[in-house]
């Protein structure tokens, strides 16, 4: 493990991607100062979801830099891997709760089986994280599988949120969800993250989400970060590019591959 | 011409790379059994799944192949007046090659089958994903405790099917052939050595794991939604069942070839 600036709590430089012959991140660089919350933003299928597992250590990217806390982080053999990842916390876009345990040991899953905490102490911890979520202990017994996609969701924050992570990862957090519970879950976690001080990394295409949760503002465009800088500042950010996202035009200078029939 | 030697030459280095990528898969799951943590509950859950709940299915193919198995020995060695041999034959193969085979591939069916589609459900739905965020090494919570539940149950089940099996041929030995009673037993146990039973339920451990080994590492590599999903169960089955019957082979050549 290399030591780099330990000035920001996750530094991206240089990093790239592909899968066979298509390059889907190209030489990104992005940092994320601790206790901030950056939000990524980009149309689908330009990289978001893969620049975040990459950070996660769920992807190996084929060039660059990652610096968590300022320790380079690619290329960490697995035992360093996992103890790295018991910094880190992720809601998944399809929560991805797991459907064979009740909604509690989904909750203590990772305090269970990844910190070795006793069943009954882990417990007590998800039955708190639900109800900070705002989920009351009946909900603990059921299967995922009972649940609404919003109360799914709400699951998965209290998952994320149960080891009191560092850095806590949502990954279209409010998708698939109707607008008041897009924006219940929006409050949930700016409520989770502001109250612990964690550094926070979300991508979504929701620009009601990202001005709802984000301290700062990254748009990725075919690979790169063609823009980032302060909420407050994306609407007069002077870039084309973020101007035709934030307003969801369809002319402008992304041109969406929309094949004949 | 080229193109055909080049399609030969591309099938065979997929066959190379499949099998490389699935002793790889094998080889890291096999390595996080000499670490801790270990996950007794999920072997013990896996061992349920793949014991107990096949017990009715293994149960009622060994009672019939066993009973099968009589009737036609029977037809068969009565051309030559060796009606005698009925019980020892039934006994034999179903120690020696049925029990064990029939058992695995009833095993591939169910358990494989179930094995990769919901590892591979968990793959599609970011599952997998989210166990390693969680301080868990996929491999190690959800792998190795199938592949050693495999080993250790399946032998289990194969005694099970092996009583059954010789139980089914007694029963249309004496009820349908009018073997006497004794003389059947006595013929079942006279020429049964412990290698029968022992080559069986050696059979059955690797049958065991190649069965989870199948559905483990198709469903962890599925792609593609529920189709992929589809796929993946469809090949555990039909890899699982071909692998078994070809390794059958070998280790029968291994254990009675002289």
């Amino acid at each position: 493990m290399t030591n780099i600036s330990p000035a920001q709590k996750i530094s991206v430089r240089g990093l790239c991607k592909s899968f066979g012959r298509n390059r889907v991140l190209d030489s990104v660089d992005i940092g994320c100062g601790s206790g901030e919350s950056l939000v990524i933003i980009g149309g689908s299928g330009t990289g978001k979801s893969v620049l975040v597992k990459c950070i996660v250590g769920l992807l190996r990217p084929e060039a660059g830099s990652i610096a968590i806390d300022g320790i380079e982080t690619v290329g960490l053999r697995r035992a360093a891997r996992e103890q790295l990842m018991q910094k880190f916390g992720m809601l998944f876009q399809g929560s991805a709760l797991f459907d064979s345990l009740s909604v509690w040991e989904n909750v203590a899953f990772g305090l269970i089986q990844g910190r070795g905490m006793g069943r009954q102490a882990a417990r007590e911890v998800a039955i708190a994280k639900l109800a900070a979520v705002g989920l009351g202990p009946e909900v603990s017994l059921l299967r995922p599988a009972e649940l609404s996609g919003g109360m799914q969701k709400r699951v998965a924050l209290a998952r994320a949120i149960a080891a009191e992570p560092e850095i806590i990862f949502f990954d279209e957090p409010t998708t698939g969800l109707d607008p008041i519970m897009a924006d219940v879950i929006n409050n949930l976690i700016v409520k989770c993250v502001r109250e612990a001080g964690t550094t926070a990394v979300s991508i979504t295409h929701d620009m009601v989400s990202a001005r709802k949760v984000a301290d700062r503002i990254a748009m990725l465009h075919q690979g790169r970060i063609v823009w980032h800088g302060p909420t407050a500042q994306i609407d007069r950010s002077g870039n084309p590019y973020v101007d035709q996202f934030i307003h969801g035009r369809a002319d402008g200078p992304i041109q969406m591959k929309v094949r004949a029939a | 011409m080229l193109r055909f030697l080049a399609a030969v030459g591309a099938a065979f280095l997929s066959f190379l790379a499949g099998t490389g990528s699935l002793a790889l898969f094998a080889g890291m799951a096999l390595a996080t059994a000499f670490s801790p943590p270990f996950y007794p509950r999920v072997i013990l859950r896996e061992m349920v799944n793949i014991g107990y709940f096949s017990l009715p299915v293994v149960g009622l193919t060994a009672i019939f192949t066993g009973m099968v198995l009589a009737l036609q020995s029977y037809t068969g060695f009565s051309r030559f007046s060796a009606e005698g041999a009925v019980a020892t034959v039934v006994v034999l193969s179903v120690t020696r090659e049925l029990g064990p085979v029939i058992s695995g591939l009833m095993v591939a069916g169910r358990v494989g089958a179930a094995m990769a589609a919901e590892i591979g459900t968990m793959r599609v739905t970011d599952q997998i994903d989210a166990l390693t965020t969680l301080s868990t090494d996929p491999l190690r919570y959800l792998v190795l405790p199938r592949l050693l539940a495999g080993v250790i149950t399946l032998p289990m089940l194969v005694l099970v099917a092996d009583v059954i099996g010789v139980f089914g041929g007694y029963l249309v030995g004496v009820y349908k052939l009018g073997f006497n009673p004794q003389a059947y037993l006595n013929g079942t146990w006279q020429h049964l050595e412990r290698v029968d039973v022992v080559s069986g339920l050696v059979k059955a451990a690797v049958f065991g794991f190649i069965v989870a080994l199948m559905g483990c590492y198709q469903g962890y590599y599925s792609r593609g939604g529920a189709e992929g999903v589809g796929r993946a169960t469809t090949y555990a089955v039909v890899s699982a069942s071909i692998l078994i019957l070809v390794v059958d082979y070998l280790l029968t050549a291994a254990f009675f070839t002289r």
